[in-house]
């Protein structure tokens, strides 16, 4: 698979459609595997970690539905590919930073990956744009049957598919949809939300997992608990909050409309202003500034550009992105640079369609 | 930026979510290192509160010698990595880990998705170990009757066995 190729293309659970797209970004389904003849991760020598990698990489190439995928193998890659991979979420940090044989397998229009030797043998992920959490599951649950055909999974009648932490065991699964939330960040409401979020035992995280802050205002909302409930009603428990929080941020988004009008005006607009002419910028004010940017197309406040090209502003300035797509390697100083040009160009060109289809 | 509690470039940013305010953090690596060490580490999962349930010093020495048969690694490696070491550990240390497992999630049985192969070999393996161990004791007090007994049972078993 040619990583150059990934880099030009917008990842599916960024492409921005679906219904209330403006606020929920993605959903995503994983889950949780490990093969029942070997030790778990932690136990592993490097042969066992090899033996594993061969054993799901000849699953992969015998399989003829999963054939189509793409295979990284993420010990022979430079640490701008792999941190190229945990920016558009087809693998994770603790994925890219370990050690030992392991890979990532990656559907070519990345609606999945498969990540091999992460902190389970098996981390099934299958990301879709917008809110369609069954479908998510039907294409998750097919991929874990077809992967079963050929693999003992560690398995245990009482306690389900068993895991290298038990807070994964049982169903092993973790469901998670991602909203865009700059509203309630602004009206500073969202540690609310995140408290009532919590005592239902869901958990909420930033754009890039577990301790991450919350970049750009993107915030992922997922199951905490996998045990004792089925995985429809996992699904169910995450999907039934969904709304109330679109519900809570347009309502955070009319206050900041009918009461703060002209502030709201100003902030998105030098926010734009700012990404449009910065000669020099990091990737966090980029964030900040596009998550403004963003809320102001949804709200009508800037014309002539189209969401998904923020969403794809969104990634295309992470660190490693912008190398790939430049084609070297570049330092921070340079990087924010070249950032900077990039939002030029890209803010411009869309600016300059939008006006000509008009 | 300057660390909070030295002179030194603040390099590590830690915002805490834990309480009702945002609480913003800047320190550099080496305080960093120290709050970190002193703080359960908030941003991994595996070294929740949870797992701190065994305080007692006894208790502890203990859990270091009980080895799990298959992999050896002992609820004490767990403990500390928060990493079990291999699926038959859920079986051998099965009475300390129950109490964390209902912590977590509130229930202590899988309801869900299951594999559609017939017996499992985790779950097999785990009953042969649990066979191995009766053996070994019955042959200890003697007791040779029950012990080749269970020798015949495990033959029987491992020939069922499918390789993965």
């Amino acid at each position: 698979m040619k990583l150059e190729e990934l880099a030009r293309q917008s990842s599916e659970w960024l492409r921005g459609s679906g219904p209330e797209s403006d606020i929920v970004i993605s959903c995503r389904i994983r889950l949780a595997r490990n093969l029942a003849n070997h030790p778990f991760i932690r136990r592993c020598s490097d042969s066992d970690l090899a033996a594993i990698e061969r054993t799901l990489y000849e699953t992969l190439q015998s399989e003829p539905k999963l054939r189509d995928v793409g295979y990284v193998n993420l010990k022979m890659l430079s640490e701008i590919d792999r941190q190229f991979l945990v920016e558009r979420q087809l693998i994770s940090r603790e994925h890219a930073d370990s050690n030992g044989a392991r890979a990532v397998a990656i559907h070519p229009e990345e609606k999945f990956s498969l990540m091999i030797n992460e902190e389970d043998h098996l981390r099934i992920q299958v990301m879709n744009s917008g809110l369609d959490l069954d479908a998510t599951w039907k294409q998750t649950d097919a991929i874990d049957d077809v992967v079963e055909e050929h693999l003992c999974y560690a398995f245990h009648q009482r306690l389900g598919y068993l895991t290298a932490c038990p807070t994964n065991v049982g169903t092993g699964m973790r469901v998670s949809v991602m909203f865009h939330l700059p509203a309630l960040v602004l009206t500073q409401q969202i540690d609310k939300v995140f408290r009532s979020l919590q005592k239902m035992n869901l958990a909420v995280r930033g754009l890039y997992g577990e301790g991450s802050r919350a970049m750009g205002d993107f915030y992922q909302i997922s199951n905490q608990i996998t045990l004792g409930r089925s995985e429809k009603d996992l699904i169910q428990q995450v999907a039934d909050v969904v709304p109330q929080i679109i519900d809570y941020e347009r309502r955070a988004r009319d206050f900041l409309v009918h009461e703060n009008q002209q502030d709201l005006h100003d902030r998105v607009s030098r926010a734009y202003g700012l990404l449009c002419s910065a000669q020099t910028i990091s990737s966090e004010e980029t964030m900040e500034l596009l998550s403004s940017v963003r809320m102001g197309v949804n709200l009508g406040l800037i014309e002539n550009l189209k969401i998904p090209t923020i969403n794809k502003l969104f990634i295309h300035t992470q660190p490693a992105h912008l190398q790939k797509l430049r084609g070297t390697e570049l330092d921070t100083a340079n990087r924010n640079i070249e950032r900077a040009h990039y939002l030029q160009r890209h803010l411009q060109q869309d600016g300059a369609d939008a006006a000509e289809n008009n | 930026m300057k660390c909070q509690q030295c002179e030194k470039p603040a390099t590590i940013h830690i915002t805490e979510i834990t309480g009702p305010e945002l609480d913003e953090l800047h320190l550099c690596e080496d305080c960093g290192k120290i709050y970190l060490s002193q703080q359960e580490p908030v941003s991994d999962s595996t070294m929740s509160p949870q797992f701190k349930l065994i305080e007692d010093a006894d208790e502890l020495a203990a859990l270091q010698q009980q080895v799990c048969e298959i992999c050896g690694s002992s609820f004490y490696e767990f403990r500390h990595s928060g990493r079990l070491g291999c699926p038959h550990d859920y079986v051998c240390f099965e009475a300390e880990l129950e109490p964390l497992i209902v912590n977590i999630h509130a229930a202590t049985e899988h309801v869900g998705k299951r594999p559609k192969r017939g017996v499992n070999s985790s779950e097999q393996q785990a009953h042969l170990a649990r066979m191995r161990q009766e053996m070994k004791e019955a042959i200890e007090r003697e007791d040779y009757e029950t012990a080749s007994s269970l020798r015949d049972q495990i033959q029987e078993l491992e020939k069922q066995r499918k390789p993965s």
